[in-house]
């Protein structure tokens, strides 16, 4: 089996610790994970914007930076969604606009091989006790594109739920949407700022230490939210909970892997 | 009653042209809307998610409406002339328009040619879409909505806000005083004393409705499906009202898009099925009327059916787009919209606000305006509004389809031509940014590049920032760069691989 990580460049640039907890939680659970370097970007702030041209050579660069691999495995809902969702539909303007089946054929080599990290876990390896320890109030924020799109059920919730230590507290209104929807923040700033302040509002009133969630995308806007209300609650992805041990709490987890940069 | 018409289609003195992020940017600052709103969304999207959930075969009630639209709207050239045969066939006129200002001139003689000057009417989303009411008026016609409501909005001199519950940004004290100041100046007055019960606001109308119902000679009506085989309409409704129109007036005349058809009986039971559970969320409406014509002593004696276009040939031709016209305007997905219970129906600048006011707008009026070609933005692609459509449109998929023709143009089809349009105006500066960064994103090296400037800079990274990155940080935190990238750390510690 071989196991690709797609980080995904919100990842890569500003949430390396995420990364670092997928590969050492799949490391554990003894899979070996390999990080192709010519991945970059699955496209979605381009196409979901308009930009369906500029996504195109992300589409054929996903498909092959991925080829050799059975499995690719990514700690983004989102990204995920676009794969599977809108790369075939890219691939099906391109060949109606007369342009052959090249990347219709990228994406039918990239869809049936992409999982977002906890349907892998739940639905590849079958596992639901992943042998974490996180001994915090956590309460966990369905993001829209895992819950509508991938259609994750309650797999990141069965994985919270053998996590040891943990106390999960119930999201009110977890279903509605946290307001980020990419470039939607800037271009609608005032309507998203109002989802985001009432989606900040439901997780302080839980108490909880934590919001977790399977997409940094929206935890940066739910957290850069709470954050300036000064709120206690902190973002952290689904991945670190997951990865966290006794021996390796999040903290420790990061300072060990990342070592001393140059 | 003073009204200008403005000779738009759909406009109103008070319609908002403005983008929708300006409009949206102040409704979400009014306190007693967003109240109103999220208390009424909140409470129809529960009560629908129950009435939903009592049939099991809900999926497939849903697959089978989409499908039937699909195969009408793929024949619909078909089923528009057995429609028409039909309806001459009992006795009805047929009248095709093809767009708002032919729709309009058309309702405006046959009043005439009644001599009436006055006309009661069935709460219609196309006749808003047309704005008939202004047009009416510009030819001295009063028309009268008995839809409570859609009373409301007259009175007050408003606009609607929702499909399905037009005066849903008012709260029943803000009605009880329209009731009270503007009653008087259309017919019989509000009662002294009136309070903000709803059973006394809802006599006070009833009071108010029932002497325009006796006097008016002529009916004004939309239909929620017209059956081909048979030429009958359809208005399912709560109040009444609309039965009231239908049955009492001499002349009745329908306005009606030509992509509420059905094809037969059968096909119309799907609908009822569909339809009443993701609107009101009720098993059965209250009311159901048919009319089929003309009958010898029984309703009116003269029915016109006003068949309407108004951009839904152009959208039809559009592959991705076409699955809006499979809407019949349930409005579940506005109950369910975040965007919509904060930004509210007005923003959305037209009869149909919410999710599919978004993709139906732009593809009736065209992107050309700014209005329009900031609607298809208006939405954070969350999806549940995908999720409760009865008739499965991919309004997500739809959005983005359509931001595409805004920030790239192409192909379209305006009245029934193919055209080639430019790229909507003011994304010069995001075209750039994106065709960067695809570069960028296609240059594995020069992402990492980046990632290391990134890194090394960040201790002198602003807080807040600068120009349009403002709407970030207005509300939120910025995130902090690290002090190394994922794909750095990978190469430091397993080894730097073939990297092309």
């Amino acid at each position: 089996m071989r196991v690709a990580l797609f980080v995904t460049c919100v990842n890569d640039t500003l949430y390396p610790h995420t990364g670092q907890a997928v590969v050492a939680l799949l490391e554990r659970l003894g899979v070996e994970v390999d990080f192709p370097p010519a991945q970059t970007c699955c496209g979605q702030p381009q196409f979901n914007t308009g930009y369906r041209h500029e996504t195109e050579p992300l589409v054929r660069r996903y498909a092959a930076a991925f080829r050799e691999y059975d499995y690719v495995v990514t700690p983004s809902g989102s990204c995920a969604a676009m794969v599977r969702d809108n790369y075939p539909r890219i691939g099906a303007k391109a060949s109606a606009e007369g342009r052959g089946e090249e990347l219709t054929e990228a994406a039918a080599s990239a869809v049936p091989k992409t999982y977002e990290l906890t349907e892998f876990l739940l639905d590849v390896l079958g596992v639901t006790d992943v042998g974490a320890y996180y001994p915090h109030t956590v309460t966990y924020h369905p993001t829209c594109h895992g819950l509508r799109m991938l259609g994750l059920g309650d797999r990141p919730r069965r994985l919270l739920e053998h996590v040891r230590g943990i106390e999960l507290r119930e999201l009110a209104g977890a279903d509605e949407c946290c307001g980020f929807g990419g470039t939607f923040a800037v271009k609608n700033a005032a309507v998203s700022a109002a989802m985001g302040a009432d989606k900040a509002r439901a997780i302080a009133d839980t108490g909880a230490e934590t919001i977790c969630a399977v997409d940094n995308s929206c935890l940066m806007h739910i957290g850069g939210t709470l954050a300036r209300q000064g709120a206690a609650a902190r973002p952290v992805h689904i991945a670190e909970i997951l990865a966290a041990t006794e021996d390796a709490p999040p903290s420790a987890a990061r300072a060990a892997v990342e070592g001393s940069p140059r | 009653m003073s009204r200008t018409y403005l000779g738009m289609p759909g406009s109103h003195p008070a319609a908002s042209r403005a983008p929708f992020p300006e409009a949206a940017a102040a409704s979400t600052q009014d306190a007693q809307l967003r109240g109103n709103l999220r208390h009424a969304t909140h409470t129809i999207r529960a009560k629908r998610a129950k009435a939903v959930a009592e049939l099991d075969d809900w999926g497939a009630l849903r697959a089978a409406g989409a499908a039937i639209k699909d195969r009408t709207l793929r024949h619909l050239d078909h089923y528009l002339e057995r429609l028409e045969e039909s309806v001459t066939r009992a006795g009805g006129t047929v009248h095709w328009a093809v767009d708002a200002a032919e729709a309009n001139r058309i309702v405006t003689r046959l009043v005439q040619d009644t001599g009436e000057r006055e006309v009661v009417k069935v709460k219609s989303m196309a006749t808003q879409e047309i704005g008939l009411n202004e047009a009416l008026a510009e030819a001295g016609i009063s028309a009268y909505e008995t839809d409570l409501a859609e009373l409301i909005v007259q009175l007050g001199d408003d606009l609607p806000s929702h499909i399905l519950v037009p005066a849903i940004h008012r709260n029943r004290g803000e009605i009880r005083d329209i009731f009270r100041e503007r009653m008087a100046a259309w017919g019989r007055p509000a009662p002294d004393g009136l309070g903000d019960e709803p059973r006394e606001l809802a006599e006070a109308a009833r009071l108010h409705l029932r002497e325009k119902f006796l006097s008016a000679k002529v009916g004004i009506s939309g239909a929620n499906f017209m059956v081909a085989d048979t030429g009958t309409l359809v208005v399912v409704e709560s109040e009444g009202n609309g039965r009231m129109c239908l049955t009492l007036p001499e002349t009745l005349i329908s306005v009606v898009g030509i992509e509420k058809i059905v094809p037969t009986w059968q096909d119309l039971e799907v609908f009822l099925q569909l339809l009443p559970r993701s609107s009101t969320a009720e098993r059965m409406n209250p009311y159901t009327s048919t009319w089929t014509g003309t009958a010898d002593g029984d309703g009116p004696r003269d029915f016109h059916l006003v068949l309407l276009d108004n951009g839904r040939t152009d959208t039809l031709a559009d592959r991705v787009g076409r699955q809006a016209l499979r809407c019949i305007r349930c409005s579940a997905c506005l109950n369910v919209c975040p965007v919509y219970e904060r930004a509210g129906g007005h923003a959305y600048g037209s009869a149909y606000p919410g999710p599919i006011g978004a993709i139906l707008t732009p593809q009736l009026r065209g992107v050309g305006g700014s209005l329009e070609a900031s609607l298809p933005y208006a939405s954070s692609l969350c999806g549940a509004c995908y999720e409760v459509c009865p008739v499965a449109i991919d309004i997500p998929e739809v959005l983005i389809h359509l931001r595409e023709r805004v920030v790239e143009g192409g192909e379209v089809t305006l009245r029934g031509s193919k055209a080639v349009i430019k790229p909507a105006k003011g994304h010069a500066a995001e075209r750039a940014a994106m065709r960067a960064a695809r570069w960028a994103l296609d240059h594995p090296g020069a992402l990492r590049g980046g990632q290391r400037l990134a890194a090394r800079t960040r201790r002198f990274h602003p807080k807040r920032l600068p120009g349009p990155g403002r709407a970030w940080t207005d509300t939120r935190e910025l995130p902090e760069v690290p002090a190394e990238s994922f794909r750095d750390w990978w190469a430091r510690t397993r080894g730097e691989r073939g990297e092309k």
